[in-house]
C-alpha cells in the first residue's frame, strides 16, 4: 500500500486526539455525594432503601458486566437483585420498559441500529458520540443512558486461520463469489439486525449455502469441530486474545459492523429513586475495563469456567472499587 | 380409545369458554401461521420475513423429518431385542430399568451433552432422540411379550408351531396393544424434545419458540400451537394403526372387559 | 473503514488507561483440564460441587417438590370426584391430557405474558404436566378396588367416607403411588427447562455454560440422581403405608 506513511500519520494524530480525551473524560465528576472519583465505593444509608434489580443479555460478557455493575451498586449500599442471562436485546429492553428489571448493560451502536432505527453505515465512530445520539432516543421511551464503558466490541465475521488462508480471505468484502459454498453461524437474533446477518446480504450482498442459528456460547465450538465455514464473534472475545493465531477476523471493510461501547441504561423512574450516587458508581466500576481487561475477564469465565460474579469481585477489588 | 377421543374433544371445548378471552392471542397466532410478516422489532430496522406458510410448512417438515428417523432407528434397534428378550424370559430387571431410566433422563442436558462432545447437526439431535424413544419401545416391547397368556403360547406349541411362529402368530400379535402404546409414548417423547433441536443447531417447530424475539409473542403462541397439533396428529395416527394390528379377537376380549 | 480503526486504536490505547497490573493477567499457555475443557475433570468437580451447583440444586428440589405435591393433591381431588361422578373422567382425563400434550418449553414460554418470570410460573406448568398421570393412576387404582372388598366394608356397616378412606384408598395406593413415582421422575427432567420461565435449576446452570462438558456431566448426573432418590423414597413410603403390598414393577 502506497498510502502507508501518511496512514501512519493519521493515526499518530488520531490516536493522541483519542487519548487525550480519554484523559480528560477519566477524571470528570461534578457532584458528588459519596462515590465517584475512581476510590473505594462507600456504602450510603441513604441508598438502603432502594431496590434495584440489574439484568443482562445472554453471553458471558453480559453477565460479567451485569455483575460488576450490580456489585457496585451493592457495595454503595443499594438493596441490589440480579436477573441476568435474559435473552437478545430486544427480550432484555422489554423486560426494562415492563419493569421487570431496572437496569442493564446495552452497547452503544446496538441501541442505534436495533432500537432506534439507525443505519449502520450512520453510527458514529466515536462512543462519546454515539452515547450523545442514543441519549434523546433513551429519554423518550424514559430510560437513562450512561456514559460509555472504555473498550468497544464489535460484531465481526470470523473463521479459522487455516480456511482464511486456504480462501485468500482478508476483508469481508474478499467474500464475494465465495459465500455461496460457504455455511455461517450465528446467534439467532443475528438473522433480524443490521450489523448481521441482514447487513452481510443487504449491504455486502452476500449469499450463502446456509444460516444457521446457535446459542451465543457455541460461536468457537462450530469453527473448532468444522461444523461453520464462518461465524459471527465479538471483538472482545477471550479467545480472540489467547488464541490469536487460531482463529481470523475478517475486517469489515464497508463499515457496517459498528464498534459499540458498553452503555449501561436505566429506568428514569428508578434513576429518580436512587439518587446520586447510581450514576456516579456506574460510571466509576466500568473505568478500568479497557479491551485487554475484558477479554481477560472473559477469558476467566468462558475458558476458566469461574463464576461471573467471583469474575466481577476479582476485577472490583483488584481496581480498588471494593473491597 | 373412542372414549378417550370424545373425552379431547369435551375438555376443548370446555376450555374454550375461559379461553375466549385469550382468543386475541390464538387469532393473532393462527394469523401468524398463515401470514407472512415483517419481524416484530421494538423498531423497524430489522429485516427478516417470518410466519407464512412457507416457513411454517418448512420448520414443521423438518420437526418432523428427524422425529421420524430417531423413531425408525429406534425401532429398529429396540423393538426386535425388546421382544427377543420377552420371548426367552431373560433380562427383566434390565428391560425395566431402562425404561424407568429413561423416564429419568433430561432432555436439556442430553442434547447438550451431544452439542458439547459431538457438536451440532442433524445427526447429533438424532442420536439425542433416540435415547428418549429406545426405553419405552424396549421396555413394552418385553412386558407386552411377558405378559401374553402363557396358555395361549402352550397351546400353540401343542399344536405344532415352532418357536418362531409362536412368536410371529401367537405372541407378537398379542402383545401388540402394549407395543403400540410403547410406540407411541416413544413418538411423542421424540417430537416434544425435538422442540429443543434449535439448541442443536437443527431448525425445528421449537425454532419460533426459543427464538422468541425473531418471531414475536405470536410467533412463540403459533409454534406451541403447531408442535400441539403435531403430537395430538401423531397420536391420532398411532391408534389408528395401534387398532388395525390389534388382532379382532383381542379388541373384542377387551371391549367385552372394560364396558 | 472507520469502525475497524476505531477498533484498532480501542486495543492499542489499552494498557495507558488501565490501573490493573501485569499480574492481573493470567498466564493461559498451559492449559489445565477445565481450560482445555476435557471430558470430566474429576479435581474441579470436587472443588467447586457444593459452591456451584448447590443452589440451583436446592432450586431444583423445590420446583420437583411443590409441583408433584401440588399435583398430587389436585389430581387425587379430580380423581375422587369423578369416583362418584362417572360421566366427568372422559372430560377431566381429556383435560389433564391436553395440558400433557403442550411442550414444556412451550408452556414455560406462553405462562410468561401472564404470570411473569420465576418460580411460580414454572412451578403452574410442572404441575400442570404431573396431573395426567397421577389422574389416570387414581382412578384406575379406585376402580380396580375389589367388588368384595367394597361390600364387606358396606357389610361392616360403614359410611361412603369412611368405605373411601378405610377401604378404596388404601386397596388403591399401590397403583396411586405408581403414577406419582412416575409423575416425580419426569418432572425431575422437565424442570431442567425451568430455565426457560426464568426460574433458574439446573437447567439454568445447563444454559449458562452450554459447552461445559464437566458441568454438564455434573448436572445430568445430579438430575439423574435425584430422580432415582426420588423413586426410592416414595418406594419407601408405599411400603410403611402398605406392608403387606407387594411393590408393584412400574
Amino acid at each position: 500500500m502506497s498510502a502507508k506513511i501518511p496512514l501512519r500519520a493519521l493515526f499518530a494524530l488520531l490516536a493522541a486526539a483519542v487519548l487525550s480525551v480519554g484523559i480528560v473524560a477519566c477524571g470528570d465528576d461534578d457532584e458528588t455525594p459519596t462515590n465517584g472519583g475512581g476510590g473505594l465505593i462507600e456504602s450510603n444509608p441513604d441508598n438502603s432503601g432502594v431496590q434495584i434489580t440489574v439484568g443482562s443479555k445472554n453471553f458471558a460478557e453480559q453477565y460479567i458486566l451485569g455483575e460488576i455493575y450490580a456489585q457496585g451498586l451493592e457495595a454503595a449500599g443499594y438493596d441490589v437483585s440480579t436477573d441476568l442471562n435474559l435473552g437478545d436485546e430486544t427480550i432484555a429492553l422489554k423486560a426494562l420498559k415492563a419493569d421487570e428489571i431496572d437496569g442493564y448493560p446495552e452497547y452503544t451502536s446496538t441501541a442505534l441500529t436495533s432500537f432506534f432505527d439507525t443505519k449502520p453505515e450512520d453510527v458514529p465512530a466515536d462512543a462519546q458520540e454515539a452515547y450523545e445520539a442514543s441519549k434523546a432516543d433513551f429519554a423518550g421511551e424514559d430510560l437513562v443512558s450512561y456514559p460509555p464503558a472504555p473498550y468497544n466490541s464489535a460484531n465481526a465475521v470470523g473463521t479459522l486461520t487455516s480456511t482464511a488462508d486456504e480462501l485468500g480471505l482478508e476483508n469481508v468484502s474478499d467474500l464475494e463469489g465465495q459465500s455461496q459454498d460457504l455455511t455461517l453461524y450465528g446467534s439467532p437474533e443475528c438473522r433480524q439486525r443490521p450489523d448481521c446477518l441482514v447487513g452481510l446480504e443487504e449491504g455486502y450482498g452476500l449469499q450463502f449455502k446456509s444460516f444457521t442459528p446457535v446459542d451465543i456460547a457455541l460461536r468457537y465450538p462450530v469453527l473448532d469441530k468444522d461444523q461453520a465455514d464462518l461465524s459471527i464473534l465479538f471483538t472482545s472475545d477471550a479467545l480472540l486474545f489467547t488464541e490469536p493465531d487460531k482463529y481470523t477476523i475478517l475486517k469489515d471493510d464497508q463499515g457496517l459492523f459498528p464498534a459499540a461501547n458498553p452503555l449501561f441504561i436505566a429506568r428514569q423512574q428508578t434513576v429518580d429513586e436512587a439518587g446520586p450516587d447510581f450514576g456516579e458508581v456506574i460510571e466509576q466500576v466500568q473505568q478500568n475495563l479497557t479491551l485487554q481487561v475484558m477479554q481477560e475477564l472473559n477469558a476467566r469465565v468462558e475458558i476458566d469456567k469461574e463464576k461471573p460474579a467471583d469474575v466481577a469481585r476479582d476485577y472490583l477489588v483488584s481496581s480498588g472499587y471494593v473491597e | 380409545m373412542a372414549e378417550g377421543e370424545a373425552g379431547v374433544i369435551a375438555a376443548a371445548l370446555s376450555l374454550a369458554v375461559p379461553l375466549s378471552s385469550v382468543l386475541d392471542s390464538f387469532s393473532g397466532a393462527i394469523e401468524f401461521i398463515f401470514q407472512q410478516r415483517q419481524s416484530e422489532l421494538e423498531s423497524g430496522s430489522g429485516g427478516t420475513q417470518v410466519g407464512g406458510l412457507d416457513q411454517v410448512w418448512d420448520l414443521m417438515w423438518r420437526h418432523i423429518e428427524v422425529s421420524v428417523l430417531a423413531l425408525a432407528v429406534s425401532l429398529v434397534l429396540a423393538l426386535p431385542i425388546g421382544v427377543v428378550l420377552g420371548h426367552r424370559g431373560k433380562g427383566e430387571f434390565l428391560a425395566i430399568a431402562i425404561g424407568n431410566a429413561g423416564r429419568a433422563v433430561p432432555e436439556l442436558a442430553l442434547i447438550a451433552f451431544m452439542v458439547a462432545f459431538v457438536g451440532v447437526g442433524l445427526v447429533n439431535l438424532t442420536i439425542a432422540l433416540m435415547v428418549l424413544g429406545i426405553p419405552p419401545i424396549l421396555t413394552n416391547a418385553f412386558v407386552g411379550i411377558r405378559q401374553v397368556d402363557r396358555g395361549a403360547v402352550e397351546a400353540a406349541r401343542g399344536m405344532g408351531l415352532s418357536a418362531s411362529q409362536v412368536l410371529r402368530k401367537v405372541e407378537l400379535p398379542l402383545a401388540m396393544p402394549t407395543i403400540m402404546t410403547g410406540v407411541r409414548t416413544a413418538a411423542i417423547n421424540i417430537i416434544a424434545t425435538a422442540t429443543l433441536g434449535p439448541i442443536a443447531g437443527q431448525l425445528t417447530l421449537g425454532d419460533f419458540i426459543i427464538s422468541s424475539s425473531v418471531y414475536g409473542s405470536e410467533g412463540v403462541l403459533a409454534g406451541a400451537i403447531l408442535v400441539a397439533v403435531l403430537v395430538v396428529a401423531v397420536e391420532l395416527v398411532l391408534a389408528a394403526v395401534q387398532r388395525l394390528l390389534t388382532p379382532r379377537g383381542l379388541a373384542l376380549q377387551r371391549a367385552g372387559a372394560g364396558a | 473503514m472507520i469502525s475497524y480503526l476505531a477498533v484498532e486504536l480501542g486495543g492499542a490505547l489499552t494498557l495507558a488507561q488501565s490501573e490493573l497490573g501485569e499480574d492481573f493477567f493470567r498466564d493461559r499457555s498451559n492449559p489445565d483440564c477445565v481450560q482445555r475443557n476435557g471430558a470430566f475433570c474429576f479435581e474441579w468437580a470436587a472443588d467447586n460441587l457444593v459452591d456451584r451447583y448447590l443452589t440451583p440444586t436446592l432450586q431444583h428440589l423445590v420446583l420437583v417438590s411443590v409441583s408433584v405435591a401440588l399435583g398430587f393433591v389436585i389430581a387425587l381431588g379430580l380423581a375422587l370426584v369423578s369416583h362418584r361422578r362417572r360421566w366427568l373422567t372422559p372430560a377431566i382425563t381429556g383435560l389433564t391430557g391436553v395440558l400433557y400434550t403442550v411442550p414444556s418449553i412451550a408452556f414455560f414460554v406462553l405462562l410468561l405474558p401472564v404470570t411473569g418470570r420465576g418460580t411460580d410460573t414454572a412451578i403452574i406448568a410442572l404441575t400442570a404436566y404431573t396431573l395426567q398421570i397421577i389422574y389416570r393412576n387414581a382412578v384406575a387404582g379406585l376402580a380396580n378396588v375389589p367388588a368384595e372388598a367394597r361390600d364387606s366394608g358396606r357389610g361392616m356397616g360403614m359410611t361412603p367416607r369412611q368405605l373411601l378412606w378405610g377401604v378404596e384408598l388404601p386397596l388403591a395406593l399401590p397403583e396411586i403411588i405408581a403414577g406419582l413415582r412416575i409423575a416425580t421422575v419426569s418432572t425431575v427432567a422437565i424442570a431442567t427447562l425451568a430455565v426457560f420461565a426464568g426460574a433458574g435449576g439446573l437447567g439454568a446452570e445447563i444454559f449458562a455454560n452450554l459447552t461445559f462438558k464437566t458441568g454438564i456431566i455434573i448436572c445430568g448426573g445430579i438430575a439423574i440422581g435425584m430422580a432415582i432418590g426420588f423413586d426410592a423414597l416414595l418406594v419407601g413410603v408405599q411400603r410403611l403405608i402398605s406392608p403387606w403390598r407387594r411393590v408393584r414393577p412400574v
